[in-house]
């Protein structure tokens, strides 16, 4: 027979090893990255930031390719984020709010997309952009990208609008809205925590791509493809900083989207 | 304040053969409180919902204070609205919610905060004001939507099912209310129910609807007392309308109903059916009851009939029966702590001017007095 606080301690244990689950590896990473290149051969390792350099941040920052590289990496990231946006929530809305033909056919074909492994589509990729002179730019990936991301910002974005009912749409059309308001005022309100997850899925599965973008670039290349093609042959410390630097960008665009995915209004909604 | 008149209105949707609502007609008049009734799916929020301009009829036409609003979309109708699921927007706060209408009509910020704190004191939502609808009660966020609906001064104030969301206690509790607020403001008001209590107590006039037609409008008492046709005393009132076969038949000129072996009185206009047979139609609360065996032999006190209690129901204020007479059943309200058991026999009679016809083949009224 267990407890209540025994239930509510195990629940606490849980999300804390969860917590350090996640947290312990960034914060070595993030330690060995700040950490002069001597400290990190010292042995035993010290866990506490007693050394902190930015000796090996500003090497990593300053050797060949990393700069460009995470320009491209943030210009691929936003740009799949607005075009899977701006394709997708139509889409979304399409889904939710209407009765067509082949409803049904379309949701599952959205899913086949990511049936295909990145490695059989990007070849064939690869052989189109090259004909139409788009290989090895920014915009081969971010459309490889968007491809990827749009199944899963359109069945979200459904969803959200599926979660505005209807009537509070009429409601806000008797009450003097017109179509267009009723839209901005009542449902975009609403959608807007759902949509955020959209983009921020978007963003995040863009920023960590590593496949398709080595295959389709070879000088325009985003941050992680740069990583992995460069630094299998580098020390040891550079390693860690360029995972640093994958791991930060990712993790300030989730916090600055993270407002928008708690509940807005002081409680869930419904 | 204006009159609504609806002609001819035809509804069907895309998906399905018949007719939502099939050629209805409806006026009501200014400041009237028009109930339309019926079961699900016979068309009552399809025609609240095109009164509303929420939807397009096929044909006919929609008039609110002589304005030809058929075309019109809902925001140039001067309608408002409360909804079924009460539709109070969870992102707004009461006062946001309240107010909403008389932003979208740029009504000046002084002017607003009164007619919403006026409407929040109607509805005893002072204190709410500030919150959000996921903080409130049911019965709250119901109160959000009908001030939301009155604070705009609506010509028209149409009601889709308001009370059906809440429990039975507070459906009741709120039903009085609502009547009397209604009647403060006296705007016109076309309110949707399947409930036939709730029709009953709250229309000046009830339209009851049956397979997208009205199958009869009147006051509530008219419709309740006359049905006009089997399907409206069946579907008005708790228990519905008793219904049995009957043959009429003349003994010297007056006209005698026999049903089973016993034959009851009947009103003189029914000569003209004279040989023929009629449905009877009689509520429980119109028929006498009583356990003791009336006294028999000629020239004692005929029209009472034997039947078999089956069930005993007590209420409280009554007890309600459910008999078998001949091969019928019936239910027959008793007074309080009337002495009857299963199995047991009773006898029942009503007086003749209780008593409706309708044609066993087209369930019509047959004469209506």
């Amino acid at each position: 027979m267990r407890r209540p606080w025994a239930r509510a301690a195990a629940v606490q244990a849980a999300c804390v090893a969860i917590t350090l689950f996640m947290a312990v590896p960034m914060y070595l990473i993030a330690l060995a990255a700040l950490s002069s290149r001597e400290s990190l051969n010292r042995f035993p390792l010290p866990l506490l930031p007693t050394d902190l350099s930015t000796e090996t941040m500003s090497a990593f920052l300053r050797s060949t390719g990393v700069v460009p590289a995470f320009l491209n990496s943030l210009q691929v990231g936003l740009g799949t984020l607005v075009l899977s946006l701006l394709v997708g929530v139509p889409a979304g809305w399409a889904l939710a709010r209407y009765a067509f033909r082949g409803k049904e056919p379309y949701q599952l074909f959205l899913l086949l997309t990511r049936a295909l492994p990145i490695v059989v589509l990007s070849v064939p990729l690869a052989k189109v952009f090259l004909t139409s002179g788009l290989y090895d730019t920014t915009y081969a990936v971010t459309l490889l990208h968007t491809a990827l991301a749009l199944p899963t910002t359109v069945l979200i974005t459904a969803a959200v609008f599926v979660g505005v009912p209807r009537d509070q749409e009429e409601a806000a059309m008797i009450f003097g809205a017109t179509p267009v308001q009723a839209f901005l005022r009542v449902v975009v309100p609403q959608a807007l925590p759902g949509v955020a997850a959209a983009a921020m899925f978007a963003f995040v599965l863009s920023w960590n791509e590593v496949l398709g973008a080595t295959i389709l670039t070879l000088n325009q290349r985003t941050l992680p493809a740069q990583v992995l093609s460069t630094l299998s042959d580098s020390p040891l410390a550079y390693r860690f900083a360029g995972g640093l630097a994958l791991v930060l960008p990712a993790l300030l665009f989730i916090a600055l989207m993270r407002r928008y995915l708690l509940n807005m209004w002081g409680a869930t909604l419904r | 304040m204006a009159e609504v008149v609806v002609r001819n209105l035809v509804k069907t949707y895309a998906a399905s053969a018949h007719r939502a609502t099939d050629d209805v007609s409806l006026e009501v008049a200014d400041g009237e409180f028009v109930v339309l009734v019926g079961p699900s799916g016979c068309g009552k929020t399809t025609l609240l919902r095109m009164v509303a301009g929420l939807e397009t009829p096929d044909s006919g036409t929609v008039h609110i204070g002589g304005r030809d609003v058929t075309g019109l979309p809902a925001r140039q109708r001067r309608v408002s609205m409360v909804f079924q699921s009460y539709a109070i927007f969870p992102h707004m706060r009461v006062r946001q919610n309240i107010g909403f209408g008389l932003a979208m009509r740029k009504v000046d910020r002084q002017e607003l905060e009164r007619r919403v704190q006026r409407a929040a004191e109607l509805l005893q939502l002072e204190d709410y004001l500030d919150r959000f609808p996921a903080q409130l009660s049911g019965g709250q966020r119901q109160r959000v939507a009908v001030a939301r609906a009155i604070v705009v001064d609506a010509d028209v104030l149409l009601m889709d099912e308001p009370l059906s969301n809440l429990d039975a206690l507070l459906r009741l509790q709120f039903r009085t209310e609502l009547k009397k607020l209604v009647r403060q403001l006296g705007t016109t008001t076309l309110y949707v129910t399947h409930d036939q209590a709730e029709a009953m107590s709250l229309g000046d006039r009830v339209a009851v609807m049956r397979d997208g037609r009205i199958a009869q409008i009147g006051t509530p008492l008219a419709v309740y007392d006359r049905p006009d046709e089997q399907f409206v005393g069946g579907f008005l009132g708790a228990p519905p309308m008793n219904f049995f076969p009957a043959q009429v038949r003349l003994r010297g000129a007056d006209p005698q109903l026999v049903v089973g072996e016993d034959t009851w009185p009947a009103p003189a206009h029914l000569k003209a059916y004279a040989d023929r047979s009629v449905l009877v139609g009689v509520r429980a609360e119109n028929i006498q009851v009583t356990a003791d065996p009336p006294a028999a032999g000629p020239g004692a006190q005929p029209g009472w009939s034997a039947a078999v209690v089956e069930v005993v129901e007590p209420t409280g204020a009554a007890v309600l029966l459910t008999v078998r007479l001949d091969t019928h059943q019936l239910k027959v309200q008793a007074p309080p702590g009337f002495p009857a058991r299963p199995d047991d026999t009773v006898w029942l009679r009503s007086a003749p001017e209780m008593l409706r016809f309708f044609d066993p083949e087209t369930s019509l009224a047959l004469v209506t007095t």
